[in-house]
């Protein structure tokens, strides 16, 4: 714990003290719709311009306005990504929650708060920056909606004056959120500077400084809805269906964007088609249908939506019909916590519908991987004729994520065994379900093939290699078998496990946006308490053969997860001999906020007994 | 006089044979409506000279909606889910709108479980032919009251329903849907021309045609018999149709017939059974439709049809090639936009 216990210093030794740079937590407690959004990303895209690697969290309710809400921003030289616990700087603008922020800050830590709350008696370990923001804002206009949106700039300006943020940054992240927009652009720079301004009187009493560096060149920032979106944009998306929920509405909000803009055509003609669905059930419907039709086709949704999903699921599965589906993860049971992220769907989402259905599932963990995967799941879902999902998260998906810029695919599009009819003219036959080259990927035609022979009869019943109805038990038993042989093919086809480390005998094991945590647990677990560990990221269900060789090269393997129940690790079990999968050892945990490396690091050390 | 359907040719014109429109031999029951609208279909489509291949067949779940098996084996079928069949046909014929769509159901997969799907159909005019093959019952799972049950109509048991029915005309006529007609499974001719003119009509087209269920509802007491449906059956126009490829012109007496030019150049004449129907009124459709209830007439014939609403296809300003075929050229935007997709992150 040695490099955590920060000592509780007395405030006012605070200026002499060393000063910490480039590390910090700070976060903004301010009120749903209060238009603190803009801020927020201003003063993350400051830090981020001035070459210092910062991640940005928004926990939000499930309100439109009113309720509080946080926003976290945390700065790290060492290029961590994930949720610190630990609030260094609070700025305070919610009376309501004022109290508690408060408590939640770290010893040593600073309060920028609205000056009315008269906060500065509740603790006597932080520097509290009492600021009159809406005195601030009054010079620059008198309307009092106007009002209410500039008080969030000014405490970037207050933010740049004590963190010793450039100004010159400030005022282009400022530009770059507001482009064209003059009046709210003039509007926000005043409001930046007053801010600035305001705080000259302030005497510096906390040690946290943000430095130039050099770490964030050619580096973009963007959320995972959004990059998710285009790579389905690049995939070559031609059917998009929906129905809004939380947190997938805006991957698809964002698609129609791009495709409006890079997909329709001098004619006027769009190469894709949108369809804003009655419900998920239709919604999935639309993708079966196009993906039988042979269009590309995607939906994307959020847990109650999966639910309903579930029966065409299985049709798809079972008819084997491509289709992409996006979950971006949230909290349930039930409508649960609608706006807080989990890795919850995972296990009823590898199996989803009834029988024997088994799905193949992607897991980003980075921005990139919402892009790359996209790209990769239409391919995936087209070579094995199969519903794919992609499981991303609220985390990923609704926050910014600093990225390395993505790649343009260099693959051509892949759209797996479909025959033509110049095939049928050559082959003579065609039986749909007949596994011709025996990896359990049959060949397909699509309606409208211009060929006699090209038609079958797409059902959910029992059938034989023809399409024919079939109660046959060998029928039903060999299109079970060659359906379980085509997923054991999937295994080396999807994304690959990535490793790291070098031959210790624990093994941890992600996937998704735990991957973050980990990372930094690891570092954590090594410098604290001399723990090492071998670290293995899965991607995709079903696992590779490598995950299993993990496991038999580890003692023990922590399963680490967002959800209650250490659904990866259940699925893990399933798939291990019994004594490989007796080295499961599971740290799953769900409280709706993303998971943080302190957290791990502390579990796994118990578990270990040091 | 509309003319009965002409005997039948050995080929038609684009050289198929009856044959070349046919399906696996049937497994519903013997006298079951549902295998004569089959019939008919084939004999439309064949008359028609459809290309089968063109053809994309649709269904739920039922007894109805197992009969694409017995019709056009050279045509792709879909065979989806219970109630689910509209958002699987809407995505194929999005992902290529060169097929004909038709879609078949039943009153349960319609009216019951596929109510929501149902009634978003009809607002798109998606450009499909959607049969409900209407029987009253649950066909499949043995006899169960469906919601197109007639209020007082009994069960084999003596169950009575004591429910409105939903009438999916009047619903389909409301919500957009551009072709409507009620028809029976018996009626050959009526049904015959309403079929070749839903092959010709671009739009939703919907017909509900009453399909008597021999097993389960064909008792006395039950509305949707042979016997009542024979019975009340209360012809709204003599239908007769006129492809494209034919040139056949006959002149009526004005004001005796209401001449409908379809989007293939194709022609319906509906000669008025009833003074003052016209089938271009929504209103005066969906008030008919009412009076039929309370005066328990099956009321059949075209009760609605629009040959000018734009179809969901058009309104989606989608290109001539379907979606489902366009090169990686089309659909893959150059690396320069992900270039500048990329700078505006930075
Ligand atoms: C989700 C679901 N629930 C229930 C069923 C059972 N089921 C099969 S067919 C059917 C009713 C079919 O009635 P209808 O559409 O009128 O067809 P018919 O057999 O009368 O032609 C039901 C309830 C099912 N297949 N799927
Ligand atoms: S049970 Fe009724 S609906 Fe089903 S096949 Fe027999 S007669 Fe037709
Ligand atoms: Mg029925």
């Amino acid at each position: 714990m040695a490099e955590l216990a920060v000592a509780v210093r007395d405030p006012s030794a605070l200026p002499g003290g060393d000063p910490v740079l480039n590390d910090m937590t700070i976060q903004v407690a301010t009120v749903n719709g209060s238009g603190s959004q803009s801020a927020n990303t201003v003063l993350l895209r400051t830090i981020f311009q001035m070459g210092v690697p910062v991640s940005g969290k928004n926990l939000f309710p499930s309100n439109i306005a009113g309720l509080p809400t946080w926003y976290s921003v945390r700065a790290s030289k060492d290029g961590y990504l994930a949720r610190k616990k630990e609030v260094d700087l609070l700025v305070a603008m919610n009376a309501e929650t004022a109290r508690e922020d408060v408590a939640q800050v770290r010893p040593g830590g600073a309060v920028v708060y609205d000056a009315p709350l008269g906060l500065a008696q509740l603790r006597g370990d932080l520097a509290f920056y009492p600021v009159p923001f809406d005195k601030l804002v009054g010079s620059i206009t008198g309307d009092a909606k106007l009002k209410k949106l500039l008080r969030n700039m000014a405490y970037v300006g207050v933010l740049a004056r004590l963190l010793e943020l450039e100004m010159a940054e400030v005022e282009r992240a400022i530009h770059k959120q507001f482009g064209k927009k003059a009046k709210a652009l003039e509007l926000n720079l005043a409001a930046a500077h007053a801010g600035f301004e305001g705080a000259a009187a302030l005497q510096k009493r906390d040690p946290y400084l943000i430095r130039r560096m050099d770490a964030t060149r050619g580096k973009v920032i963007v959320d995972g809805n959004s990059a998710a979106a285009l790579g389905a944009l690049f995939a070559g998306v031609t059917l998009v269906t929906w129905y809004p929920i939380t947190p997938s509405s805006s991957l698809v909000e964002t698609l129609i964007g791009y495709l409006r803009k890079y997909r329709i055509g001098p004619d006027g003609k769009a190469t894709f088609a949108v369809v804003q669905a009655e419900d998920e059930l239709a919604a999935i419907g639309m993708v079966i249908g196009a993906g039988w039709a042979g269009a590309r086709a995607m939906t994307a949704t959020a847990g109650p939506g999966i639910s309903l999903m579930a029966e065409f699921a299985g049709l798809g599965y079972f008819a084997e019909v491509p289709a992409v589906v996006f979950d971006v993860q949230r909290v349930g049971p039930s409508t649960g916590l609608p706006t807080r992220t989990s890795q919850g769907d995972v296990l009823s989402t590898a199996f989803l519908s009834h029988g024997d259905t088994q799905h193949i599932l992607l897991f980003p963990a980075t921005v990139e991987e919402c892009f790359s995967m996209a790209v990769e799941a239409f391919d995936l879902a087209e070579g094995f004729q199969t519903p794919v999902f992609v499981l991303s998260d609220l985390d990923l998906g609704m926050n910014n994520w600093m990225s390395d810029p993505f790649s343009y695919p260099e693959q051509p599009i892949r759209r797996g065994k479909v025959l033509s009819k110049e095939d049928l003219d050559r082959l003579g036959e065609f039986a749909r379900y007949k596994d011709v080259d025996g990896d359990g990927v049959t060949y397909r035609t699509l309606p409208g093939t211009d060929h006699p022979a090209a038609a079958y009869f797409t059902r959910g019943t029992g059938h034989d290699e023809h399409a024919r109805y079939s109660e046959r038990a060998e029928d039903w038993e060999g299109n079970l078998e060659r359906l379980a042989r085509k997923m054991d093919g999937a295994r080396s086809a999807v994304p690959a496990p990535i490793a790291a480390g070098k031959g210790a005998r624990l093994g941890v094991l992600a996937y998704g946006t735990s991957h973050h945590a980990i990372v930094e647990a690891r570092d954590e677990l090594r410098r604290e308490r001399g723990i090492e560990t071998d670290y293995l990221r899965v991607r995709a269900f079903p696992f590779a053969r490598e995950v299993h060789a993990f496991f038999e090269s580890h003692e023990r393997v922590y399963v680490v997860e967002q959800n209650r129940d250490g659904q990866l690790a259940a699925l893990l079990k399933l798939d291990l001999a019994p004594e490989l999968a007796a080295r499961v050892r599971s740290i799953a945990h769900i409280t709706g906020l993303p998971l943080d490396a302190r957290s791990v690091t502390e579990e796994l050390a118990m578990m270990e007994g040091r | 006089m509309a003319s009965a359907p002409p005997a039948t040719p050995r080929t038609n014109r684009i050289g198929l044979s009856v044959l070349d429109y046919r399906g696996l031999k049937t497994t519903l029951c013997a006298g079951c409506g549902h295998n004569a609208i089959s019939e008919r279909i084939v004999e439309a489509m064949f008359e028609m000279g459809v290309r089968p291949e063109r053809v994309a067949k649709f269904s739920g779940i039922g007894c109805s909606s197992k009969s694409p098996a017995y019709f056009l084996s050279r045509s792709h079928s879909f065979n989806a889910l219970h109630g689910r069949m509209p958002s699987v046909a809407t995505g194929a014929l999005l992902a290529n709108r060169t097929l004909i769509g038709l879609g078949v159901s039943g009153d349960g997969d319609t009216a019951s479980i596929g109510i929501g799907q149902f009634v978003h159909l009809m607002r798109r005019n998606l450009p499909i032919i959607y049969i409900i093959e209407d029987n009253g019952v649950y066909g499949l799972t043995k006899g169960q009251f469906s919601a197109t049950a007639d209020l007082g109509s009994t069960l084999k048991t003596g169950i009575v329903n004591e429910l409105l029915p939903i009438d999916t005309c009047a619903l389909a006529i409301q919500l957009g849907a551009t072709f409507v007609g009620r028809s029976f499974s018996g009626d050959k001719k009526q049904l015959h021309a309403m079929l070749q003119a839903a092959i010709a009509h671009r739009g939703t087209v919907m017909l509900d045609i009453i399909s008597p269920c021999v097993t389960f509802n064909d008792h006395e007491g039950s509305t949707k018999s042979y016997a009542y449906v024979k019975e009340h059956d209360e012809p709204l126009q003599e239908l007769s149709f006129v492809p494209s490829f034919e040139d056949i012109s006959v002149e009526y007496a004005p004001g005796t017939t209401v001449d409908v030019a379809l989007h293939d150049g194709s022609r319906l004449r509906l000669r008025k059974l009833e003074e003052g129907y016209d089938p271009r009124e929504k209103v005066v459709a969906v008030r008919r439709l009412m009076e039929a209830h309370a005066q328990s007439e099956v009321l059949t014939g075209v009760l609605y049809v629009d040959t000018s609403a734009e179809s969901f296809v058009d309104r989606l300003h989608l290109p001539d090639r379907p979606l489902a075929t366009l090169p990686q050229e089309a659909v893959r935007p150059p690396r320069a936009v992900l270039d500048e997709v990329m700078e505006a992150l930075r």
